[in-house]
Parts: structure tokens; C-alpha cells; sequence
């Protein structure tokens, strides 16, 4: 379906270290600002992965059915891992869609003393609120994800693909806001410690809770104090989680790829994430570039400028439009390899691989197998 | 031929306020920054409203007269509204304690309910002509502007309620507001855009108006593959391969393109207005200024 783009000048440096760090590493995050193609990466990682012979497992956060629509899944992912049907490869591959609030509901059942406490959460507003909106809840119900998938006998390695995010450490750091929003002040005013432990004061012995009260309405409020007090006890079995959650993060055995488009904006969004990774001690085991335009020829746009004048000049329109059209698409190319330089830099020569546009949208394993031939020298796979 | 917005500048801004959204990539704050610039041209005084704190807009647009770009925080405009009604003190309190994400947590859509009601106010302002807004990054657009119905349900009283239901009439009214939705000619894009427009009909009853096509590519006329190949059949072997290889790739993807414009138009009755693709990895001003005069150019 795809055809075999000319010439594409990937560069191959980058190659056989991609493949170095599928056979490496158990957990995969794919991080990058939104449309970059994350998805489309880690479902190219997914599928090189089972040509190696591993059995991955591609999570994908996207509420959008980008994933499905890569893997040509009409009828979109499930929140259980499937197996995609895969011609002539060793391995396997899985997909799944990450479910929220499903997740977090599986943390209150496993972390309850008994089925009234899970009852008295799972149907409190204020948890339903939460559950699906406090800031760093998706990240961290994706962590948790990761880690549950990363227990499972059926996949040895879980790619993800993370939520789009301004703050793109939220993934890192999310597990660690659950602790954080159950440190929080309002938690400790309405839990004060007594001999006994935790005990719910009540609303109106608090001025700063009648505020509250006064602007969101009393009954948002008087939900948020059930919610503390239901989930009394649960906190360290919470707490304990997160951290295993946090080490399995930053163990040896997790690859961070960052993923970048061939524009200013997004570059610049990469290089920033990349220097926090390497701040944070994690490090950018790789980094790719989708959709760079490929070369055409190995002359420069002026080349093609000159060729375009000298054939209008003589007359030759239709070998001007030619000698015009490739002067555009060596412009682009020109000044997006000028773009991707820093990335360049900060993830190293060897660690970055950039994968052209080529001349269809990917929408389909086709399309993805020809992306896996570019970045890992292969001929494409027939789906 | 899909539907293509005839006079795209006027329909573009036919209500007071505009609030561009789609998903990451697609050139969402282009297209405010395009608006913006055109209306600027067209004597409008326009506020361009920011909303992820960068200073992309600020940079693209620093030059244009009679365009003032505001960035707005949700914490900030919670505090602003406190303080305008009557609860100073509250406001302080909150602050001090740090309990304000607190109380977007206990109430999802908070944020997003005083930012909506910062906008009513600049809306009703005489200041300005036209409200140009760079809606929420990455696919919140549909929760942003669903937070008002959200909250008039959860919350039944109080200052945040009231400020609920004026977000709402705004939102229900389409000479006051309305909503541009961009995308790129591309499949993902296309089905992505054609999901929001429908759930933000479903859900928000909020006015779209003509749906922006991000980065199509011009027709600079191409011979086709007959043509080009008894162009080059003269030229050297290397020259001809080139020639022909960037022909079909070009064509391919242009071929691809038009479909996309012509299932977006089939799927979506809304009127469209494309954007020509800029040969550059990363725009300025004078991108911005040859795109806004697209807009404005008579129909052909």
C-alpha cells in the first residue's frame, strides 16, 4: 500500500542503537509534545519489538483513538491488553488503552480493609472527581498501569505512550501526587491526629472550610470530608505502591525515547524534556524525529533554484515546475535539518534516528511496518 | 468540490468571541495569531487571549497595532473574581493556605469556569472588537468548555454557580461566541477534528464556525507522471530520477490531501477555510502576515 520512498536520507546512526535499547530495556516510554507521532512511534516499537521476538505490550493514554487508528483497528482499543494478528513475526504484540478511572477504583479495592470501604469511595463525588480530573491523576494511573503490565507473565516488554503534557515530568513525578494531595493541608485539617489516629473534625469548627464552603457550595465540601474519611487507613498501602511505581521508573531496565516533529516549537519542547531527563538522573536512551521531509538528490535548494531559472529561461515551463517543485521540498528539508540540530546534540548523534515523511499517511500496519524498515534497515514486513 | 468559506475573514469572526481549538500539532496558535492579524488589518481592535503560558503568541504577533495579547491563569482569575465580588478576604485566605487547587479538585472545572467568565467580562469590555482565543492544549477543548454545564450541575448555589450559568449564556449564544475548529489535511487530524465537532455539539451547544485546514499544500502547477517523464527523458540519468521521485512524491501527497479535504467536507457541513502550507520548520511574524492575507483576499 505504502510505497517505497525514494532516496530517504535516514540517518543511519541511530538505527542499530533503537534496536539496541528494544532488546535492552523491559518498560519503553515515548514522551513528546502532542501531534508529534508518539503513537505511531510506539506502535513502531511495538511492532519491531515482536519481529525481534518479544512479547510487548503498547499502552497508549490518548483518549483519542490514535493507536487504533495506526494499528487499523476499526473498532478501537479495549482498556484489557489484545493481541494484534501479526504475519511471519516470533514475537507478539498487545494493545490497550488506559482506562483512569477503572485503575484507580482497582487501587481502592486492592488497598481497602473490606468491601464497605470500597463502597463507600467508589460512590463519593468527590472520588469520582478526582478519580478522573485531580491534576497527575491519568500520568499516575498510567504508572500504575506500567507497573501492573510490567508484573504480567504474558509481556516482557510495555511500551507507553504518554499523555500529551505541558509539564512532560508529570509522568515521573505523578506517582508521588497522590502522596502529595494526601499530605495537603486540607487533608490535615480535616484529618487532626488524636491518640486514636485519624479523626474527621467538622466543617463549621474550621473558618477556612466556611470559606470554602461559601464559594464551591457546602455540599462539594461536605463530599470532600466523606472522601477523607472513607479513605482512612489507605494511605500507606497508596504511598508504598507510588514508590514501587517510582523505582520501576527510574530502574535501569526503562528507556526514555523522545519523540520530536521536524518544527521549531517542538524541538524546543524536546531539548527542554531531554535536559530534564538527564537532570532527574533518568537520561534520553534515544531520541526520534518523525516526518522529516526525505532528500531529493544530494544538491541544495539554491541548485534546484538555479535549474528552475535556466529552464524557464529557455522556455521549458513544465522542466521549471519540476526543477521549482524540487527546490520546495529541499527547502523544507534544509531548514527542518537545521531545526532538529539541537536535539541532535543533547541526545547525542548516535542516539537519534529521524524517520521520514513519506509519501501516504500511516493509518495502518502497513504503513507502520515501512516506518520499523526505515528505522531498523529492514525490508518492510507484509502485515 | 467540498465547501470552500467564501468571504473567511468575516465568517471567521462573526461573533464577538472566538475560540480557536483542536489538537496538539495542528497549528492551533497559528491560526489565533492568522485571525488576529487579519482582523487587525481589517480595523478591528482585537484581544488575543493565551492560555498555556507561552510566548509564542506574544512574539508573533508583537508588531501588529491594535492587537493586545493577555495571558490567562486560572489561579489568577479565581483570585481577580473573588476580590471583584465581595470576597476579598476569602480570596487572601485561599491564597495564603494554598488550598485553591484544593478547591479545583473538589469541584472539577473550576478552572476552567473563571477563565470562561474572565472572558465573558473582556467580551462585554468596549475595549476591544473581537476576543481571539487559543483555546487549551491537547484535546481539552471539549472539557473546557463542558466545565460550565459540568458545574451548574454539581454545584447548586454559591458565587461559582452564578458564574456557571453567565459562562453558559455566553457559550449558547452564537452571536456572542463561537468556536474554530483547526486540522491538518491528514487522516488521524481529520478524524480527530470530526469527533470534536460532533461532542462539542452534543455537549456544549456551542456555535461552530468555518473549520480551519492547517497547512495545505498551494497547487504550484506539477506536470504529471507522463508529462514529467518525456520532460526528463533528455536529461541525465540522476537528474531525471530526482525530478521524477520529488514529482510523485509531491503528487502522492497532494492526491492524499484532497481526499482528506473531501471526506473532511463530507463529513462535516461546516464551511472550510485552508491555510496554505509554509515552506519553513517554524514560523514568524511574516508567515503570520502572508497567511492573514489569505483571509482577506476576494473570492475567486
Amino acid at each position: 500500500m505504502t510505497q517505497e520512498p525514494p532516496d530517504t536520507g535516514t540517518r543511519t546512526s541511530g538505527d542499530s542503537h533503537t534496536a539496541d535499547v528494544i532488546d535492552a530495556s523491559r518498560v519503553i516510554v515515548c514522551c513528546g509534545s502532542g501531534g508529534v507521532g508518539k503513537t505511531t512511534t510506539a506502535a513502531v516499537l511495538g511492532l519491531e519489538a515482536a519481529r525481534r521476538g518479544r512479547r510487548a505490550v503498547v499502552v497508549t493514554i490518548d483518549p483519542a483513538r490514535r493507536l487504533a487508528d495506526a494499528l487499523g483497528l476499526t473498532g478501537g482499543l479495549a482498556a484489557e491488553p489484545e493481541p494484534i494478528e501479526l504475519a511471519d513475526v516470533p514475537g507478539e504484540l498487545w494493545a490497550m488503552m488506559l482506562d483512569t478511572a477503572a485503575t484507580f477504583d482497582g487501587l481502592v479495592r486492592r488497598y481497602a480493609d473490606d468491601e464497605l470501604q470500597v463502597e463507600r469511595i467508589l460512590e463519593n463525588p468527590f472520588y469520582r472527581n478526582i478519580a478522573g480530573a485531580l491534576s497527575g491523576t491519568q500520568e499516575y494511573m498510567a504508572a500504575e498501569t506500567l507497573h501492573a503490565l510490567h508484573g504480567d507473565d504474558r509481556f516482557d516488554l510495555v511500551i507507553v505512550d504518554t499523555p500529551p503534557s505541558r509539564n512532560a515530568l508529570d509522568f515521573l513525578e505523578a506517582p508521588g501526587v497522590l502522596s502529595r494531595f494526601l499530605d495537603h493541608r486540607l487533608f490535615k485539617l480535616l484529618m487532626l491526629p488524636t491518640r486514636g489516629g485519624l479523626k474527621v473534625i467538622g466543617t463549621a469548627s474550621q473558618p477556612i472550610l466556611r470559606a470554602i464552603g461559601k464559594v464551591v457550595g457546602s455540599e462539594v465540601l461536605s463530599d470532600s470530608v466523606a472522601f477523607f474519611q472513607a479513605f482512612a487507613g489507605m494511605e500507606t498501602g497508596f504511598r508504598e505502591r507510588a514508590d514501587d511505581v517510582v523505582a520501576l521508573i527510574r530502574s535501569p531496565e526503562t528507556s526514555f525515547v523522545v519523540v520530536a516533529s521536524p518544527r521549531h516549537d517542538t524541538i524546543t519542547e524536546a531539548v527542554w524534556f531531554a535536559d530534564q531527563l538527564v537532570e532527574q538522573g533518568v537520561g534520553v536512551t534515544a531520541a526520534v524525529v518523525n516526518r522529516a521531509h526525505p532528500a531529493f538528490g544530494s544538491g541544495s535548494s539554491a541548485e534546484a533554484v538555479t535549474a528552475a531559472a535556466a529552464a524557464e529561461e529557455a522556455g521549458d515551463t513544465a522542466l521549471a515546475q519540476l526543477w521549482s517543485n524540487v527546490a520546495d521540498l529541499r527547502i523544507l528539508r534544509e531548514r527542518e535539518q537545521e531545526v532538529i540540530a539541537p536535539l541532535e546534540e543533547i541526545a547525542g548523534a548516535d542516539r537519534l534516528a529521524v524517520l521520514p515523511l513519506l509519501d501516504q499517511d500511516v493509518h495502518d500496519i502497513d504503513g507502520l511496518w515501512t516506518i520499523a524498515g526505515h528505522l531498523f534497515g529492514h525490508e518492510p514486513v507484509a502485515g | 468540490m467540498p465547501p470552500e468559506s467564501e468571504y473567511p475573514l468575516q465568517s471567521l469572526t462573526a461573533a464577538r468571541v472566538v475560540v480557536v481549538a483542536g489538537k496538539g500539532g495542528v497549528g492551533k496558535t497559528t491560526v489565533t495569531a492568522v485571525i488576529a492579524r487579519a482582523a487587525s488589518g481589517a480595523g478591528q481592535r482585537v484581544l488575543v487571549v493565551e492560555l498555556d503560558g507561552k510566548p509564542t503568541l506574544a512574539d508573533l504577533l508583537a508588531d501588529v497595532p491594535d492587537v493586545t495579547v493577555m495571558p490567562i491563569s486560572a489561579p489568577d482569575a479565581l483570585d481577580e473574581y473573588l476580590r471583584d465580588h465581595g470576597f476579598a478576604r476569602i480570596a487572601k485566605r485561599l491564597n495564603r493556605t494554598g488550598v485553591i487547587d484544593m478547591v479545583g479538585t473538589a469541584a472539577p472545572g473550576i478552572d476552567d469556569v473563571v477563565v470562561l467568565g474572565k472572558i465573558k467580562q473582556l467580551e462585554r469590555s468596549s475595549e476591544w472588537d473581537l476576543v481571539v482565543v487559543d483555546g487549551p492544549a491537547a484535546g481539552h477543548a471539549v472539557t473546557f468548555l463542558t466545565s460550565a454545564a459540568g458545574l451548574a450541575d454539581a454545584v447548586r448555589a454559591g458565587p461559582v454557580r452564578a458564574q456557571a450559568d453567565e459562562v453558559l449564556e455566553l457559550l449558547h449564544d452564537g452571536d456572542r461566541c463561537q468556536v474554530v475548529l483547526v486540522a491538518l489535511p491528514e487522516t488521524t487530524p481529520v478524524n480527530e477534528v470530526i469527533e470534536t465537532a460532533f461532542a462539542l455539539e452534543d455537549l456544549v451547544g456551542v456555535q461552530l464556525g468555518p473549520l480551519v485546514v492547517n497547512g495545505v499544500d498551494t497547487l504550484a502547477p506539477l506536470p504529471d507522471a507522463d508529462a514529467a517523464g518525456d520532460v526528463v527523458a533528455d536529461l541525465d540519468a540522476d537528474d531525471a530520477r530526482i525530478l521524477e521521485e520529488a514529482a510523485a512524491f509531491r503528487r502522492s501527497r497532494r492526491e492524499m490531501e484532497q481526499q482528506e479535504l473531501a471526506r473532511l467536507a463530507a463529513e462535516l457541513p461546516l464551511p472550510q477555510v485552508r491555510l496554505t502550507a509554509r515552506p519553513v520548520a517554524g514560523l514568524t511574524a511574516d508567515d503570520i502576515d502572508a497567511m492573514a492575507s489569505e483571509l482577506t483576499t476576494e473570492p475567486s
